[in-house]
């Protein structure tokens, strides 16, 4: 059983004044994950008639993306390629301090204590507009062939939960890795092809929009994304913008993208 | 231009803007770096080689032009990108751990803020002659070094060649990837680029000022 001293970050409401407040966590079990550890918490602030540490969670298996805990300075905590909920608390040390805070970035407003508004990535996706597809019978399964190295590289880009540790980790606070992975994803199957140009002008045009910083290629959110997006997706998204600027004939305004 | 105005507007445009200046900048400096070492072999070598640009009359006014509107363009480009970079994060961390960035890529922006006092401070130091002790126009060689005899100028040279290196190491690294080159079968060679080319054109211009400071350029 460890016992840690917790500095997190409580706010009561967006626009209220926040500040850390120091909570001891006794009997801490090195099995428990990081949010069983805050349940605890929790359950003992109830007890004392505080309020509990409102922080998001969902899942709790590594695939909602929802657990946005910003630990010691790391997105979900020291373990590479971990969340939050499925990071385990041998990852400390009994007698550790350790410092919650909310991912910090203008276009994610802190909701309350540790729970950010991730609305402005759900606007990225919807500025990428539609997919066509056919629609009437079914066709063949293998109708439309996708090479192995393909698949595989959109299955990676696919993986983005969308849980923001690329802009909490990035010193602009850009927002360049998620968008390029969710770019990357359809940019890189024949599914995506017919409107490949405008899904990168539009979700680039809505990633500046929330005002998400530039990228420097710090590479900080390789190192702190949970399912390892790699940042060649980066430089794909940006060969696909200069194509994109290349061909547009100005035909079809980017804002008629829209979901 | 429409199309060039639309990218520029957008964060991913400014770092391709970004990108061209600095290499047209990168393809200048390996150019004064050669030129310039040249004053080991005799110091008259350089005042024949400034004779000869000076010769090309209109041609240099364009090649100055385009190098001052590359130097606009970088600057401004980064200047924005910063702006938008603080405005993107308000409130700042507590507590906040650097995994993987390298000393380079985090001081792109005073390593460039310091290239830039020093751009400035160079120009007026040996091509106008305003910061220098006995400046005689054409006289390039003498001019160097005489101006470098000044040892607390020459370790700004040496000290700014140091970030310059830094700056281009992490620079060309950058830009193959803001113009979406990026792929593990050449990753490799182009980090080898990046600090080779940074080690050539920095190391090789602060030989200039180093020799003067241990004595060898009188
Ligand atoms: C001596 C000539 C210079 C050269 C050869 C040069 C070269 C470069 C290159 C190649 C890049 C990478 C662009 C990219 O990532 O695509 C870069 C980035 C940068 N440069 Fe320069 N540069 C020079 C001078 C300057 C000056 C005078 C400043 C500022 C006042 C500056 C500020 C920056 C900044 C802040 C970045 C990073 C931008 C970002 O990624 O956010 N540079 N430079
Ligand atoms: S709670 Fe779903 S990923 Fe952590």
């Amino acid at each position: 059983m460890m016992r840690l001293t917790l500095r997190v970050w409580r706010q009561p409401g967006p626009d209220a004044r926040g500040e850390f407040r120091t909570y001891i966590a006794n009997g801490v079990s090195e099995h428990m994950s990081f949010l069983e550890m805050l349940d605890v918490v929790n359950e003992d602030l109830l007890v004392r008639g505080d309020e509990p540490i409102a922080f998001d969670h969902d899942c709790r298996e590594g695939i909602c993306g929802s657990c946005a805990l910003m630990i010691n300075g790391l997105p979900h905590g020291p373990k590479r390629a971990t969340t939050a909920c499925q990071l385990h608390m041998r990852s400390f040390r009994d007698g550790d301090t350790i410092t919650v805070e909310p991912w910090r970035a203008r276009a994610f407003p802190v909701l309350r204590d540790l729970i950010v508004d991730r609305s402005a990535f759900d606007r990225i996706i919807a500025s990428g507009g539609f997919v066509s597809a056919p629609t009437g019978s079914a066709q063949d399964a293998n109708a439309i062939l996708v090479s192995k190295d393909r698949s595989d590289l959109a299955m990676d880009a696919a993986a983005c939960i969308g849980c923001g540790a690329c802009v909490a980790a990035c010193p602009n606070g850009s927002a360049i890795l998620f968008t390029s992975a969710k770019v990357a994803h359809l940019g890189l199957l024949p599914q995506g092809q017919p409107e490949r140009d405008r899904r990168v002008l539009g979700m680039v045009r809505q990633m500046d929009l929330e005002e998400f910083g530039g990228c420097t290629l710090f590479e900080e959110c390789e190192a702190a994304c949970p399912k390892e997006i790699s940042v060649e997706n980066i430089a794909r998204m940006n060969r696909d913008v200069l194509r994109a600027t290349l061909r547009d004939r100005g035909q079809v305004p980017v804002e008629v993208a829209g979901g | 231009m429409n199309r060039l105005f639309a990218l520029w507007g957008t964060t991913v445009g400014k770092k391709v803007a970004m990108a061209a200046t600095g290499i047209i900048l990168i393809l200048f400096l390996v150019s004064h770096m050669i030129s310039n070492v040249l004053i080991f072999r005799n110091p008259e070598h350089l005042d024949s080689y400034a004779a000869w640009l000076r010769s090309l009359g209109p041609a240099l006014w364009i090649a100055r032009g385009g190098l001052l509107a590359a130097v606009v363009v970088h600057v401004i480009a980064a200047y924005q990108l910063t702006l938008l970079a603080r405005r993107a994060r308000p409130v700042a961390y507590a507590r906040h751990e650097y995994q993987v960035a390298t000393y380079a890529s985090r001081t792109m922006r005073w390593g460039g803020l310091l290239l830039l006092v020093f751009i400035i401070f160079h120009i007026l130091h040996f091509t106008t002659g305003t910061f220098h002790p006995d400046f005689r126009p054409g006289e390039v060689g003498r001019n160097v070094v005489i101006g470098f005899q000044v040892t607390p100028v020459a370790v700004f040279y040496v000290v700014v060649m140091l970030f310059l290196g830094l700056h281009l190491s992490h620079g060309i690294w950058s830009a193959f990837q803001t113009f979406g080159l990026n792929h593990p079968s050449y990753n490799r060679s182009r980090r080898l680029l990046a600090w080779g080319l940074a080690i050539l054109v920095a190391g090789g211009l602060a030989t200039i000022p180093a020799a003067a400071i241990l004595g060898y350029l009188k």
